[in-house]
């Protein structure tokens, strides 16, 4: 069970909360770590367009495999200039 | 141009101390052309520190009019400007700065069938702008002309800051993906901390003179998080993608296009659009729909709406009834399209958008007090 730190920006920090550990199962991608979140709080969907991943601060995808102590952050685009 | 006189001197002394700059570079900085999109909140500090670093030529491009919510955060502005062209006005304040720079005042929207044409004029391109489509067509049109561009976004207290050049990675490498239509707030949206876009328009203003000076680390294949709520910064490193349309190993897009965010101000296919002044009328024998937070109901609220938050909608929708006919609104009409969209999935057919939102609705000034 690899535990993760996650830590999302922006509209997603507000839906989230601030950076924290979570344990996800063996195996388990990126995109598997959004669909838990996504099951945890539902709103984050109308974000899920747009929205890119990174993994121990190097942009990623979905397909990215979760490590132990891996820090995973979610950064949807901001709209405001 | 040359920085002969002792006035250039004086002006500029504090750059011809530090070795980075010096004289070379303080003429390099004079003959210089910076092209910024947006005189908003990035803008403002943006085009003050180009102006007074001497760029020798700075394009305002911004087709809006000074708004009195603009002075909380956009500081070129004063309350006698409410009203009048910010290209035009920030033009007038940056001559007042610094005299011996050139300000091209362009009042225009900048879009696909403009954005080549004018990059071309400038060496570096700074995107202070606040909508999807602009940031996709400066991305373009930068990659295309092979100018450096400085890109910046915000959030409430969130801020993103990062360098694109020519030969990437570009925008459509780091968001290939325009969020959908109304997840994404502007400022005028969501609001945001006044001084946050000064803080993040002072590191685009810092990175755009780096890159005409040539000195420094540039901010490229990073992507820089400003947190003001934190007081931290994060950085995500980024790469060129070579499936970018634009600039991967194959591109496809050889001109600047509008991202699909024009979604979001399309009409929806078979829902009717409320023009404001028609809204007294419509609401005759329809419920208007608020779907805007609870908290901004101190903005301002239609007396007998009902309210139903954008944020709750789903959860919510069974204290709605699909035999009424309903005017969606929100504060600018954004999060009122993703609103119909939902209801329109879970069966409701009598729907209306009320076009603008409840902003240009109280513009007709016709007793509703709204902020």
């Amino acid at each position: 069970m690899p535990v993760v730190r996650l830590v999302a920006f922006a509209r997603l920090r507000e839906l989230l909360g601030e950076p924290r550990a979570i344990a996800l199962p063996e195996g388990a991608k990126v995109g598997d770590l959004w669909e838990t979140l996504v099951r945890e709080e539902p709103r984050v969907t109308a974000l899920a367009r747009g929205l890119r991943f990174a993994r121990n601060e190097a942009l990623c995808d979905a397909e990215t495999p979760l490590r132990e102590g891996d820090e995973i952050s979610l950064l949807p685009p901001f709209g405001g200039g | 141009m040359t920085l002969a006189g002792s006035r250039d001197l004086r002006r500029y002394s504090r750059h011809l101390l530090i070795p980075e700059i010096g004289l070379a570079g303080q003429e390099r900085l004079a003959s210089s052309r910076a092209l910024v999109i947006g005189a908003g909140g990035l803008g403002a500090p943006v085009l003050a520190y180009l102006a007074a670093a001497g760029v020798g030529r700075i394009g305002v491009l911004d087709d809006d009019s000074v708004d009195e919510s603009n002075l909380q955060r956009q500081i070129l502005f004063e309350h006698a400007d409410i009203g009048r062209p910010k290209a035009a006005v920030a033009a007038e304040r940056l001559h007042a700065l610094n005299p011996q720079v050139t300000i091209d005042a362009l009042q225009v929207r900048f879009d696909a069938s403009n954005a080549r044409d004018l990059v071309r004029l400038y060496d570096v391109v700074i995107d202070c702008s606040d909508r999807f489509t602009t940031r996709y067509c400066a991305s373009d049109a930068c990659s295309l002309e092979k100018k450096i561009e400085i890109f910046a976004a915000i959030f409430r207290f969130d801020g993103q800051v990062t360098r694109f050049d020519p030969d990437g990675p570009c925008y459509r490498c780091l968001f290939p993906h325009a969020p959908e239509p109304g997840s994404v707030p502007t400022c005028a949206e969501g609001g945001v901390l006044g001084v946050l876009p000064g803080i993040v328009g002072a590191w685009q203003a810092s990175e755009a003179l780096k890159a005409l000076l040539e000195i420094g680390e540039p901010l490229r294949g990073r992507l820089l998080l400003v947190d003001a709520l934190a007081a931290r910064t994060r950085e995500v490193r980024f790469a060129r993608d070579p499936d970018c349309v634009r600039c991967g190993d194959q591109p496809t897009l050889f001109e600047p296009v509008d991202a699909p965010e024009d979604e979001s101000t399309a009409s929806i296919a078979g829902v009717a659009e409320v023009a404001p002044e028609d809204l007294d009328a419509a609401l005759r024998d329809a419920l208007l729909l608020d779907v805007r937070e609870p908290h901004e109901a101190v903005l301002g609220v239609i007396p007998g709406a009902v309210h139903i938050p954008a944020s709750q909608l789903e959860a919510r929708m069974h204290e709605l009834d699909s035999a009424k006919r309903y005017v969606v609104a929100c504060r600018v009409g954004v999060r009122s399209r993703w609103a119909i969209a939902r209801l329109r999935d879970a069966g409701f057919q009598r729907l209306a958008h009320l076009e603008g939102g409840l902003l240009r609705y109280a513009a007709l000034d016709a007793g509703f007090e709204f902020f």
